[in-house]
């Protein structure tokens, strides 16, 4: 689990997240929502200590990331998986040696057992050939999928995606999140997606953050989304044609 | 930012790309990797013009020696005093700051902005240290050898040129080559590549690692890179020549 205690966040005038408190829960796909601008990698990213908070706490099962020391930080992070929203994947190493990287770094294990695992984490993201090309000699698709399977590497307990399914097809992007709610539930990760794609939200919103303009604005989940009234979270939700349409079906 | 603020940060950047690696044999294995790419990939450049640059010193000095009172020994000897004191340390040095420099700027730089140097920090990696540390050992390991490549390589060119041109015979230039050899001299000259070599690798690894925004802002900060560093190396050459010299 997760928590954030009134988290606040300014770059130098402008305020980007103010006072956001919030549970994520473990096992679950906890969706961080909201317009172009609105927060939400600035969120994910004070949430992972790449931004530093201005205040408030955030907890990692009850530990507070927030008041840690470099070193004590570094524990956590290999609990910590990342995809990012263009996958950075290494590019000067190939797909094998991009999953293997984490276990290089951190692992004591063997030689064996890190082909293994890294065999394994590729199986599990149904990348079967490219093990041995470059990162630019694969798809958009398979990059996600690779930057994946190099986030539960080293089995973390804690998963981060920013707009995992951006710029992919819908067959794709929602096989992607699938995958993603499927690795969540296997190992009962708490993880966190930002996203604003409202397919996502249908697909594997458990539980949902919205926010608007920095501020929490709802809570909830995908059952809940569609009976809220709250007139930006609606302007949100009901932004294209197709949800209109599913509105006045209701 | 201005000058101060710069400096600043870069301290605080050398301050972070100097800690313990997170494993030996992995940033041993990044050392050698380095070595390949900053040092035997730039043996090519290096002996093209050191042979160009000993010829066009042969030439120019055979062509000046006008006073019949002056021996033709002088075209070797000068031709190897300019490799040894200047050309293979600082002009090598100016090159290789573009090369390598503009190389180092632009792959950090673009590593920056596709987040990959941010996937190494929330894995908990110092990505400064983990990135640069083993550039800058590469460097004042390799450049040594690069600049005794180079004289040699600049006295073979000067040697064909003039004798090709038949200003001098072989056996002159030989003995001019041999004549009045200062060993001293060499060591000035190692110490200020080593001392190159650090700028090369690091002000370039510094603009690269705090470039913000996308492709644009790479190329900028390549650019950035590359004078500053030849800037340096020509300031570094003065106060180095000053010290070393005196
Ligand atoms: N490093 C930064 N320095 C200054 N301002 C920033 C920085 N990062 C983000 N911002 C500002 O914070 C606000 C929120 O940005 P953020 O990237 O979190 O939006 P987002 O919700 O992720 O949008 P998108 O869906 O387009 O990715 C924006 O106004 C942005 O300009
Ligand atoms: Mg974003």
């Amino acid at each position: 689990m997760i928590e954030l205690k009134e988290v606040n966040k300014s770059f130098s005038d402008l305020k980007v997240l103010d006072d956001i408190s919030i549970q994520f829960e473990a096992g679950k796909t906890n969706l961080i929502i909201g317009q172009s601008g609105s927060g939400k990698t600035v969120l994910l990213k004070s949430i992972i200590g790449l931004h530093e908070v201005d205040n408030g706490h955030v907890y990692y099962d009850d530990r507070d990331f927030t008041q840690m020391n470099f070193n004590e930080r570094k524990l956590i992070r290999k609990e910590m998986g990342m995809v990012f929203q263009g996958g950075a994947l290494f590019d000067s190493l190939s797909v094998e040696e991009n999953v293997r990287f984490p276990l290089d770094m951190f692992s004591e294990m063997n030689e064996d057992e890190k082909i293994g695992r890294v065999k394994f984490c590729l199986d599990r993201v149904d990348i079967k050939k490219a093990h041995k090309l470059y990162p630019a000699e694969i798809s958009g698709g398979m990059q996600k999928r690779v930057a994946i399977a190099r986030a539960i590497a080293l089995n973390p307990s804690y998963l981060f995606c920013d707009e995992p399914n951006s710029g992919l097809d819908p067959v794709t992007a929602i096989l992607i999140d699938k995958l993603i709610q499927e690795i969540t539930k296997e190992f009962n990760m708490t993880t966190i997606i930002n996203t604003h794609d409202m397919n996502s939200v249908m697909e594997i919103g458990e539980k949902i953050l919205f926010i608007n303009k920095g501020v929490k604005a709802w809570e909830g989940s995908s059952e809940e989304i569609f009976d809220t009234e709250n007139q930006s979270l609606n302007n949100f939700v009901f932004a294209s044609n197709l949800f209109k349409k599913i509105k006045k079906e209701l | 930012m201005n000058i101060i603020e710069n400096i600043g940060q870069y301290i605080l950047f050398l301050n972070r790309v100097f800690s313990k690696p997170e494993r030996g044999r992995v940033f041993f294995a990044q050392i050698i990797k380095e070595i390949y790419k900053l040092g035997v990939n730039s043996v090519g450049i290096v002996v093209i013009i050191s042979v160009f640059m000993g010829a066009v010193i042969s030439l120019q000095t055979a062509y000046n020696l006008v006073n019949p009172l002056l021996p033709d020994y002088l075209v070797g000897y000068t031709t190897r005093e300019s490799m040894i004191l200047e050309f293979s340390s600082t002009i090598v040095g100016l090159i290789l700051a573009g090369k390598v420099g503009s190389n180092i700027a632009s792959e950090i730089g673009s590593m920056r902005v596709t987040e990959q140097i941010d996937a190494l920090e929330i894995m908990g990696v110092n990505s400064a240290s983990y990135l640069i540390f083993p550039k800058i050992i590469a460097a004042v390991f390799i450049n040594p050898f690069l600049y005794i490549l180079s004289v040699f390589v600049g006295i073979g060119g000067g040697l064909l040129a003039s004798s090709f041109a038949n200003v001098v015979s072989v056996s002159d230039f030989l003995y001019g080559v041999q004549n009045d050899f200062i060993p001293y001299y060499i060591t000035y000259s190692l110490i200020k590549t080593l001392v190159f070599a650090f700028i090369i690798t690091s002000i370039p690894s510094y603009y690269g690692y705090f470039v913000s925004g996308g492709a644009l802002e790479v190329g900028k900060a390549s650019t950035k890179a590359v004078v500053n560093s030849s800037i340096l190396i020509l300031l570094a050459n003065l106060i180095l020549t000053q010290i070393l010299l005196k």
